[in-house]
């Protein structure tokens, strides 16, 4: 397999120029996540209302183009979608990820599609799939979970 | 020195990595192991394996032979005084754990002071800390300087009279600093404070006599020297043998066992609790008749070569920071490139069959101190070649044309 295949187009311009990296004001979840390995470091933030909307949702951390590239997608991705919504992708994207099956949802555009399946090449790599998957687990965490830092080794 | 011949010795240079040839620069990690230390262990569980120290029957006479000797070489090897000051324990890691824990346990009190420096690896910090939380002393981190160096001026600034003992590596794994230990030893002496050298990447690259050296503890890692893993060694002068406590309890580390009292043997029985590595132990003797058959002083030219010609070579490319320029360095080069974390460095470099390592290499407080979370590195083994700094160059420059940087 080519290395162009990890390292698409897509990935390193996030990587590079990353979207929703920032904190904002008026946040009222948050989680942080650790992959102690390699120092990857994600810290995210959202606005959850009472609909369980996800009116914003940013991040700061920093590591390697796979996991920054993955925090910025999803955060793109997710951004103004229900909860229910934004965690059938975030599975998804784990089998994807994990598994190496194709998105199933028809709920993402065609747009969306090709962001997220530019993170499939990472199924190829599996001393880098905890960098991929770290900020979609942080965010469960920040909605579900109980302030625990999310770390990839436990 | 013929390379190729050298290289011949390791079989897993026969195997490709990604269908390219493996370029293994890595070694600091734990290095390869040369066919003669893979067939001992094999011909030692086919033909004369039984447990050691215990049993009359001949294989159990035969196998305590087989792994006393190596004791023997090992005491050779490192010119220490006897064998009794040679203990095998599973790793380095466990040698600076038995004496922070044996030696703090008898000798560091509330207050008291343990010196280290802030290049060390986690497994010459860690260990302290637990007896920093057990018994309420302090651990002082002589300061590195931007050379990724420690001056002797900054450990003697930091001696006081509360100080119980310095703990410094020989040889830093991620700046290659080579430390002045003799002085250091010196120096710890005037005032009587025991030293504990972690010898990590010291023993593998650097000629190690204790006796020259003059230091209390030495930690060694086999499976950095080209032998198995599971083995470490920890040296320690007699003197410190004879009145520290047992580490770990178990079987064959006792003299007598009663009901109400037990007692114990001298070194190193008393430190070598319940079945030991014992078929690696005896795999590592190859390892040191190999670096013998080689010579420690033609392993420290070739690596002075490939680590002179490593740093020119990787100098030239402008995005590439290399961390650290010890006046003395070891094989070691640690470097980040503008723009590019380190583990996509070492993606891209794996592709090309070239074995680095990324992150923090068990040195956070060394990574903080340069400014920066991980590093790329490369590390030399007696195995590799001006050949295979050409391989990584070229692939450093993938790493900048994939990055567009």
């Amino acid at each position: 397999m080519d290395i162009k295949e990890l390292y698409q187009e897509i990935i390193l311009d996030h990587g590079k120029n990353p979207r929703n990296k920032n904190i904002f004001k008026d946040f009222n979840k948050d989680a942080k996540g650790h992959n102690p390995l390699c120092g990857d470091k994600v810290h995210i933030f959202l606005k959850l209302n009472n609909e369980m909307k996800l009116e914003n949702i940013s991040f700061e951390g920093e590591g390697c183009a796979i996991s920054m590239a993955s925090a910025s997608i999803m955060t793109e991705i997710i951004k103004g979608k229900e909860f229910n919504v934004a965690k059938k992708i975030q599975e998804d994207f784990l089998n994807m990820i994990k598994e190496g099956s194709k998105l199933s949802l028809n709920s993402l555009s065609d747009s969306e599609n090709t962001t997220m399946m530019s993170l499939s090449g990472v199924k190829r790599f599996p001393m880098r799939v905890k960098c991929a998957t770290l900020a979609w687990h942080t965010f469960i965490e920040a909605v579900e979970g109980n302030k625990k830092i999310v770390n990839t080794e436990n | 020195m013929d390379t190729k011949v050298i290289k011949s010795k390791f079989p897993i240079f026969q195997n490709k990595i990604n269908g390219k040839q493996l370029i293994y620069l890595d070694s600091a990690n734990s290095s390869q192991k040369p066919k003669t230390v893979i067939d001992r262990i094999s011909k030692f569980y086919s033909k004369e394996f039984s447990n050691i120290g215990r049993s009359v029957h001949s294989l159990a006479v035969i196998a305590t032979n087989r792994f006393e000797e190596t004791r023997d070489l090992v005491k050779k090897f490192i010119n220490a005084k006897s064998r009794e000051e040679v203990i095998f324990t599973k790793n380095a890691t466990e040698a600076i754990n038995l004496v922070a824990s044996t030696y703090g346990e008898k000798f560091i009190n509330k207050g008291d002071e343990i010196l280290i420096t802030e290049l060390e690896h986690h497994a010459n910090y860690v260990p302290w800390h637990f007896i920093r939380q057990r018994k309420g002393a302090i651990i002082k981190f002589a300061e590195c300087n931007d050379k990724g160096e420690v001056d002797i001026d900054e450990i003697k600034k930091l001696i006081t009279n509360k100080t119980k003992i310095i703990a410094i590596t020989h040889l830093s794994n991620v700046t290659g600093a080579i430390m002045p230990v003799k002085k250091i030893v010196d120096l710890a002496n005037e005032k009587k404070i025991p030293v504990l050298v972690d010898g990590c990447q010291g023993a593998p690259h650097l000629e190690i006599d204790m006796q020259k050296l003059g230091c209390d503890f030495y930690a060694i890692s086999c499976h950095k020297m080209y032998g198995p893993t599971g083995v470490g060694i920890l040296y320690a002068k007699k003197k410190w043998l004879d009145i520290l406590p047992p580490y770990q309890g178990g079987g064959g580390m006792i003299e007598e066992v009663k009901k109400d009292n037990i007692t114990f043997p001298g070194s190193p029985t008393k430190f070598e609790a319940g079945t030991l590595q014992t078929a690696e132990v005896v795999g590592f003797s190859e390892s040191i008749k190999f670096i013998e058959g080689v010579g420690i002083k033609n392993i420290m030219q070739h690596e002075r070569e490939i680590l002179e010609y490593g740093l020119e070579e990787i100098r030239k490319n402008n995005s590439v920071r290399i961390i650290g320029d010890p006046k003395n360095r070891g094989s070691i080069i640690s470097f980040t490139i503008k723009g590019i974390h380190p583990h996509d460095i070492a993606t891209i470099l794996d592709e090309d069959g070239v074995a680095i390592r990324a992150g923090h290499h068990c040195c956070q407080i060394l990574h903080k101190k340069m400014g920066i979370a991980a590093s790329a590195r490369a590390s030399l083994g007696i195995y590799n070649t001006k050949e295979d700094i050409d391989v990584l160059k070229n692939s450093i420059k993938k790493c900048n044309k994939i990055f567009n940087n």
